[in-house]
């Protein structure tokens, strides 16, 4: 098992190597030039090429690449004279769009992304099994098919249409809950839950029904399995049955899937926060798009990567805890 | 008293499926005995797992009707509620599988579903006497280093391993009957030798009925006393299991002893298949269900393929079949 | 003399790396599926290939129909070494070698039609013009007992014993002089077994072919083989004819085979005294040295872990690979 972890970790590590050269190499390769995107429209030529000098554009791929990486680790100046900029460990890059270390940014909107897909992780996973599993135990009854309708529900309308529909009815009509407006966990608890029940919510309807087909499959599967058979031609009592040979086998796998699904949402729900207007990671990402920020766009994406590596390696992990036959392989 | 442990009257089973109802079971009726071994054989769809697993009530599906009774030690298993089988299920009457690959939970250590075995209809028995009856139940049926084993899972044990711990969970409770369906089917031969042996001397300690489900009519020769043939969902013959063998009434019996190829028979003799295929089981032919593959049938002015025939006796057997007894009766050679 | 042998194998091995990537450059295990086989099959003969799961036989068969290639050794197909073949002499050596295999539904393309897939074999050597191959289709159908009418069903209207039919229908096509059947009748209920082994022994009285048959079934066997070999764990233990393999077998774990067959006469079966075999088969990747049986050998000494017994004829009239053969 020990061997099982290091050998996997390992590979997660090259991976991340070869994803943030892949990604930096993308950006680099652009036809945009870095260094003219840093001011605006009538921008002389000169402060252009002290710009350049200034954030190392004007370094070989491989030189800026190295520098990249080695600010993430020990932080990274910009510039030699006193107007240089210091972007502490972890350096991202430096926004000159924004005058401000991209490292900043993101730990400021990182934990709004973070509490918006927590939140709605825990919301989907406990409704999708809970749903998926009753409707596979009363398969062809009518909580069998409400799941299915909503299912369908969820998988087809889009995030937005229902994003701004339950703010049209919550917030505007009805006035249950007050406009959106994110305040961090420790400022006001109450204030920070308000404003996500609504973005939780959406997340957790759409992934809901992927999770109850998922649950709902994976129960019926199980259910023919023959050491089922055996379960019951044992005596089981039915609760036990269901809970200790049903929903451990149907389970496990749908709680790797559930690891990379949740670290795809970290790396910011784009859509979700642009409607209920909410400063997270993809809300960042959308405004550097608009504004051509490449320094924030590289920082995004590698850290999506970084999410989604890592979270494949823990699932793979994982999967050695949950079932045995990976385990002692 | 003489009732007999286990007596099944007139059993049907129909599935639902959406390109008809399949007649599984169409009016099974027999009895076993305390201590008794019983083979039904037959081949694939004629019915005898569906068979099995009714007795243990293990059918179940949107569209799966059952009907006709089995009296267990004068109780029908089949009025039961469902708390009253369960509690009947792997303490009285214990069943195992065929595939052994595939019949254990590969989730939990072999030791933790042995116990479970027990601890289901025992329960509040301690975490010691429970390791010490699955240490016991496993070295019983054979399986080298015991301490070592309990704490291993499925995967890492053979096939042959693996139907020794489903015969160990099945007879820790002691159970009057063990139903067995095709349980070396699965297994190579040196293997099923073993498992057969081990079952033969579980039962005698046990003082356990067995029911053998299986297509092999080797296995049915070496183990059991009596036998029942099933075809397309009847039963068609009904014997001890010396007479089945040396004088077949019912033509089925016939041409599938015909169809074995025994070690003892001459090489390159010509074997004597049964011309065609079973009968589909949705789509049932009137009359016998053999009729269609029965060299036989034409003589009897297509009587076989409107009239059903009910099992009558013939000499010691058994059969279900319009030919004249004497007919039927007379030695596999005159007759074929 | 030996243009009387269709094909013969010459040591043949064929192990499996298995265990560790080999990104990490780890040793790998080996699985020794073939270690060292060598036969050879008459012409208009029958050669039976029987063991237990695991004991390496169906990649024997494999092997001979060079559908994988060896780790080392030879097989000669009507005096050509099809071992080292180009993929141009492959593609002419599979008209004289076709392969029928156990479950016919797994091989049988589910949306191609039976006729069509029959014809398979013909469209891939293009050796007939589509008129000329649907004739011959309609031939070969009549041939293994399917009727006409059966050329435009697919595979899932078929019983288990007419998609065999259909199998070696197509196995058939190209007019081979040799068919490995691997377990070809196993997957079938036993009144149906019977009905493919007449024909495939009518088919080689009427055609002249020459059968490598695998079995695990060894009643099946007897019916239909010239010959017997017994493997295990990767090598021939004993070879020689049915009356001899069966009437007298030498090599202790062809005894135990043998007597764990059940005999379907109840008379005889009581009579019978039965060897059990205790344990299991060792594993292929860890065969114990010398003999391979030895693990599980009621006559095992010393010689056996030291020395490993040759396949050769100690007095029995065929070869048995046994220091102490009865």
């Amino acid at each position: 098992m020990f061997y099982f972890i290091a050998r996997r970790s390992f590979f997660a590590v090259i991976l991340l190597f070869v994803v943030s050269i892949f990604t930096f190499w993308i950006f680099s390769a652009l036809p945009a030039d870095p260094a003219a995107l840093t001011c605006g429209k009538n921008c002389r030529p000169e402060v252009i090429e002290a710009n350049r000098i200034r954030l190392g554009y004007d370094k070989p791929f491989i030189e800026q690449y190295g520098s990249y990486m080695k600010g993430i680790f020990v932080g990274r100046t910009y510039g030699e004279d006193e107007s240089g900029v210091h972007c502490a460990a972890p350096s991202l890059g430096y926004s000159y769009d924004r005058h401000e270390c991209v490292s900043s940014l993101v730990a400021k909107t990182l934990p709004v992304t973070a509490s918006i897909a927590f939140g709605a992780f825990v919301l989907w996973m406990v409704f999708g099994i809970a749903l998926g599993t009753l409707a596979a135990l009363r398969r062809g009854k009518w909580p069998d098919h409400f799941a299915t309708v909503f299912s369908v529900i969820g998988i087809s309308f889009p995030s937005f249409f229902l994003g701004l529909l339950s703010v049209l009815f919550f917030v505007i009509w009805t006035k249950i809950l007050p406009f959106p407006n994110y305040v961090g966990i420790t400022e006001n608890p109450f204030e920070w839950f308000t404003a996500l029940i609504l973005p939780w919510s959406v997340l957790a309807l759409l992934s809901a029904s992927t999770y109850i087909r998922l649950t709902r499959n994976g129960i019926l599967e199980v259910m023919n399995e023959e050491f089922v058979r055996l379960g019951i031609a044992k005596g089981l009592p039915r609760k036990k049955l269901i809970v200790k040979y049903v929903l451990r086998a149907a389970l496990t796998p749908i709680a790797t899937i559930a690891g990379i699904d949740l670290a795809f949402l970290l790396g910011g729900a784009i859509v979700t926060e642009s409607v209920f207007n909410l400063p997270g990671l993809g809300k960042l990402t959308i405004a550097a798009v608009v504004n051509s920020d490449l320094p924030i766009l590289v920082a995004t994406t590698l850290i999506s990567a970084l999410f989604i590596v890592v979270a494949n390696a823990f699932v793979d992990i994982m999967y050695g805890f949950l079932d045995p036959r990976v385990r002692t392989k | 008293m003489n009732t007999p442990l286990l007596s099944v009257r007139d059993l049907h089973v129909n599935f639902g499926t959406s390109e008809g109802d399949v007649q599984a079971v169409r009016g099974v009726s027999f009895d076993i005995d305390r201590g008794e071994t019983l083979a039904i054989v037959g081949e694939s769809g004629s019915g005898k797992s569906v068979t099995a697993s009714a007795i243990m009530r293990l059918n179940f599906g949107a569209d799966i009707r059952v009907s006709g009774s089995a009296l267990f030690e004068g109780k029908d298993i089949l009025s039961m509620g469902e708390e009253e089988v369960r509690k009947m299920r792997g303490s009285d009457v214990a069943m195992i599988f065929q595939d052994p690959l595939t019949a254990l939970n590969p989730f939990y250590t072999v030791g933790n579903q042995i116990s479970e075995a027990y601890t289901i209809h025992h329960p509040g028995t301690s975490k010691k006497e429970l390791r010490a009856l699955a240490l016991d139940a496993i070295e019983k049926v054979g399986i080298p280093e015991p301490v070592k084993r309990i704490k291993q899972y499925p995967h890492e044990f053979s096939g042959g391993m693996r139907q020794r711990i489903v015969i160990a969970m099945a007879l820790i409770n002691q159970p009057k009957l063990l139903i067995a369906d095709e349980p070396t089917t699965a297994l190579d031969v040196t293997v099923q030798a073993q498992i057969l042996e081990l079952i033969g001397v579980m039962q005698e300690e046990n003082g356990t009925a067995v029911i053998l489900i299986t297509h092999d009519l080797g296995v049915v020769a070496e183990v059991t006393e009596r036998v029942l043939v099933m075809y397309a969902g009847r039963l068609v013959e009904k014997a001890s299991v010396i007479d089945a063998f040396a004088s077949p009434t019912h033509p089925y019996t016939r041409g599938l002893l015909n169809s074995v190829k025994s070690l003892d028979s001459d090489r390159h003799s010509r074997l004597e298949p049964i011309p065609g295929i079973p009968p589909s089981l949705i789509d049932l032919p009137t009359g016998c269900p053999f009729h269609s593959r029965c060299r036989y049938a034409a003589s009897l002015n297509g009587r076989c393929s409107t009239e059903v025939p009910e099992l009558k006796a013939v000499g010691n057997s058994w059969s279900a079949c319009h030919l004249p007894v004497d007919l039927l009766a007379a030695p596999i050679k005159e007759s074929l | 003399m030996s243009d009387d042998l269709i094909l013969q194998a010459f040591d043949l091995k064929k192990h499996f790396p298995t265990g560790a990537s080999k990104l990490l450059q780890r040793p790998t295990q080996v699985v020794q599926a073939v270690d060292g086989v060598s036969l050879s099959l008459r012409r208009g003969t029958t050669l039976a290939i029987v063991g237990e799961s695991g004991c390496g036989k169906s990649t024997l068969a494999r092997l001979l129909a060079r559908l994988i290639e060896p780790t080392s050794g030879s097989v000669v197909l009507n005096g050509v070494n099809i071992s080292t073949a180009s993929s141009k002499e492959l593609l002419k050596m599979r008209r004289e070698i076709q392969v029928v295999f156990q479950d016919p539904y797994a091989c049988l393309n589910p949306r191609h039609s039976i006729g069509q897939s029959i014809g398979t074999p013909i469209r891939i050597q293009k050796t007939m013009s589509r008129s000329e191959e649907r004739h011959r289709v309609f031939e070969l159908m009549e041939l293994v007992g399917l009727s006409h009418e059966h050329y435009n069903r697919f595979p899932h209207e078929f019983s288990g014993g007419q998609r065999q039919r259909a199998g070696i229908a197509r196995a058939l096509a190209l007019q081979p002089k040799v068919i490995v059947a691997d377990e070809p009748v196993s997957a079938l209920d036993v009144s149906i077994q019977a009905q493919i082994l007449n024909l495939l022994e009518k088919l080689q009285s009427d055609l002249g072919l020459s059968y490598v048959f695998i079995a695990h079934d060894l009643s099946v066997v007897r019916h239909i083989a010239d010959e017997v070999a017994v493997m295990y764990l990767g090598k021939i233990v004993e070879i020689g004819s049915p009356d001899a393999v069966y009437g007298a077998p030498a090599h202790p774990y062809t005894k135990a085979l043998m007597s764990a067959v059940p005999v379907p006469n109840p008379q005889a079966g009581a009579k019978r005294k039965r060897i059990i075999l205790t344990g299991d088969v060792p594993s292929p990747v860890n065969p114990p040295s010398g003999c391979r049986f030895r693990t599980r050998c009621a006559k095992v000494q010393d010689i056996c872990a030291v020395d490993e017994p040759l396949l050769i004829d100690r007095g029995q009239g065929h070869p048995v690979a046994c220091h102490f053969p009865d």
